[in-house]
């Protein structure tokens, strides 16, 4: 037996601020594992990689990646991005953080990022319900689902995230959940490589609020669940691809869009060559 | 044109406070639309792109506030621009700036209120919010211009205010000083001092990103290898998380006295004949060229009145105001609202302080001033 000297991606985060804040049986492990592989593999220096969050669950994950990393206030991840990406456009900047986070609180932010095919990178896990404060219902918690605040059921619809996203104009978008860690890890490299707007949903087990609410014995059983009602196609329609699970309907997955679509940092470096270049 | 070049100019306020934030450095901009202060909006659309700095116009002011926070931490001396109602909204985020002590400028050019008030008009009520806005205990840097001239000299030291102190500072104009026109002397640019801002790179060892036993360690900008933790909670020096009394009071501490122990340096009054006074006048921003021309009038009449102008609204001037109690018998604080900076005067001066409220909507008749000065004095 040999023994283990180092966490095998101790380059890359914080050793010192282990063990982690989450529960057994969540999936942010998993989800900074594979942005962790895909940064490894961007070829783009570690030092140009930037982490923003809002707060949440997921927004605590920046804060174990050795990077500059930025933990703010709750859904303003987004605009606080936009800031400093502007700032210094040489930065490869990820706002991850989750489903309340940036679609709730900050989902104005989110629309405005998208239609500006701002040069971000969203991950935004999705774990329906709002995990740090017990458990309570979101806009992306489905249909008749139990919550904290939806003892008798759900009846609100969900937001069809990428559907949303691709709307607006995003350069990429794609969904996977944390049980698919090798498409999700390709799907980060690749949107790291995209000018403009990159989104990617991630669905995510919250085992003791979203799990139990609804019947689930464990993160391992809910994740189960979720593999097995997964379908994978790039070319979905995606106005049908609202999430509703427990109703009998496919959850799917996908890299959807890929697309050139002038970035907002590419236009505004090209004003500002324009207004220095040949005056008023 | 890079910078505005020295001279005599016939300006307004907000032409003033655009120009002097790009004296100060102001190299991004970001905004919403609001009356009074779109004009300093639209002054930097124009003029940020001319020297290669950043404009954008954000969804709405809890963006702007987070959007100048990201790029002050990515390298570039920021500020926003609003007036009440946004300025409500950027509270929030005014505390992230605080805590992660990034500097930045926030202008907020008072107008009636509460809520959409009077929009077109001038007020003072947000005074206090320049004081206790964001929750949680913090030690705000306020300015108060009461002329052009100010708002472009002042909007220069709330950027040294702001990178030396390490935290958002606030100048707090409002509609009729941002609106008014009248000279503006530019001088030569080396004959301003501009605070440079210092930024640590590499990370030698253990080195924090913060150092509490010193009251100024510079940021690290972003992408430069630092690799530090910037975090809206509580932190410990390494920048980390904690839910420990024991930390939340080293950094609380350490936040609070950085502004405390220097307030002698920060603070800034205007005083006019208070040599003599029995009777001293408070008053600042616009109701303080009122009150002036009331001191003149009374001083003409033979009554020993005077003036006393903070500039620097927050820290407070407290110890020329114990200074000033102990030779008047009593101070009048005019307002453009119903009583708030009067509260300060009183509990730090110990003294009679006649309030004297003036709605919002507009500036205060200094026969009204002077009607009550000779009340007081005869």
């Amino acid at each position: 037996m040999t023994e283990v000297e180092y966490h095998p991606k101790h380059e890359l985060i914080r050793e010192e601020r282990f063990p982690h804040v989450w529960c057994p049986g969540c999936g942010l492990g998993i989800e900074l594992q594979c942005y962790l592989n895909a940064l490894e593999k961007s070829g783009i220096p570690q030092n140009n990689h930037v982490l923003v969050s809002g707060i949440g669950c997921t927004a605590r994950i920046p804060g174990y990646a050795n990077l500059d990393t930025y933990h703010t206030t709750h859904g303003r991840g987004l605009p606080f991005a936009t800031g400093m990406k502007i700032a210094n456009p040489d930065l490869k900047v990820t706002v991850i953080s989750g489903d309340g986070d940036l679609f709730n609180i900050g989902g104005n932010h989110f629309i405005h990022a998208a239609r500006r095919n701002m040069d971000l990178l969203v991950i935004c896990s999705n774990n329906f319900n709002y995990g740090m404060t017990g458990g309570q219902h979101g806009s992306t918690t489905p249909l008749t689902s139990k919550s904290a605040s939806t003892p008798y059921g759900n009846i609100e619809p969900t937001f069809n995230l990428p559907y949303i996203a691709s709307a607006l104009g995003a350069s990429y978008v794609a969904r996977w959940t944390v049980m698919h860690p090798r498409q999700l890890t390709k799907s980060i490299r690749t949107a790291m490589d995209v000018k403009g707007f990159a989104f990617i949903e991630v669905l995510s087990p919250c085992p003791p609020n979203f799990g139990k609410f609804n019947g689930f014995k464990d993160g391992f059983e809910e994740m189960e669940f979720y593999r097995k009602s997964s379908v994978v196609q790039n070319d979905a329609k995606l106005e049908d691809i609202s999430i509703d699970p427990f109703h009998g309907k496919d959850i799917v997955l996908g890299d959807f869009v890929n697309r050139k679509r002038a970035s907002y940092i590419t236009l505004e470096h090209e004003l500002i060559d324009r207004i220095r270049g040949g005056g008023q | 044109m890079n910078f505005l070049p020295p001279g005599k100019y016939f300006a307004d306020g907000n032409f003033a406070l655009t120009e002097g934030a790009i004296h100060a450095g102001c190299r991004f901009f970001a905004g919403y639309p609001i009356t009074p202060s779109s004009e300093v909006l639209e002054r930097m659309s124009i003029r940020l792109p001319e020297i290669g700095g950043h404009f954008i116009e954000m969804e709405d002011e809890i963006a702007s506030m987070a959007a100048i926070l990201g790029a002050s931490n990515g390298g570039s001396k920021s500020m926003t621009a609003t007036s009440g109602p946004g300025f409500s909204l950027m509270q929030e985020n005014i505390g992230l700036g605080v805590i992660t002590e990034t500097p930045t400028v926030v202008l907020d050019e008072m107008r009636g209120g509460p809520s959409t008030g009077i929009p077109t008009r001038v007020g003072q009520g947000d005074v206090m919010q320049t004081r206790w806005g964001s929750h949680g205990d913090l030690a705000p840097i306020t300015y108060a211009p009461n002329s052009v001239q100010e708002s472009f000299d002042l909007e220069i030291e709330a950027f040294n205010a702001a990178e030396t102190y390490r935290q958002p500072v606030i100048v707090a104009s409002d509609q009729v000083v941002g609106h008014l026109t009248e000279i503006l002397e530019v001088k030569n640019m080396e004959d301003y001092h501009i605070v440079q801002r210092e930024t640590r790179k590499t990370r030698n060892g253990n080195e924090g990103v913060y150092d509490y036993s010193r009251d100024f360690t510079p940021m690290f900008a972003a992408g430069t290898g630092f690799r530090g933790n910037v975090d809206s909670l509580t932190h410990d020096e390494r920048g980390y998380p904690s839910n420990e009394s024991s930390v939340e009071k080293e950094m609380l501490e350490h936040l609070l006295n950085k502004v405390r122990k220097n307030e002698d340096k920060i603070v800034k009054y205007e005083e006019f004949l208070v040599e003599d006074s029995k009777l001293v006048v408070v008053a600042y921003g616009i109701t303080s060229r009122s009150v002036k021309r009331a001191v003149k009038e009374a001083r003409k009449e033979g009554l020993k009145v005077g003036m006393f102008r903070p500039i620097t609204l927050w820290p407070f001037p407290e110890k020329r105001i114990r200074q000033l109690a102990e030779q008047s018998k009593e101070f009048i604080v005019p307002e453009i609202n119903y009583g708030q900076y009067s509260h300060s005067v009183r509990e730090y001066s110990q003294t009679e302080t006649k309030e004297m409220h003036f709605p919002p909507g507009a500036v205060p008749d200094y026969r009204v001033i002077l009607k009550e000065i000779e009340r007081c004095l005869k």
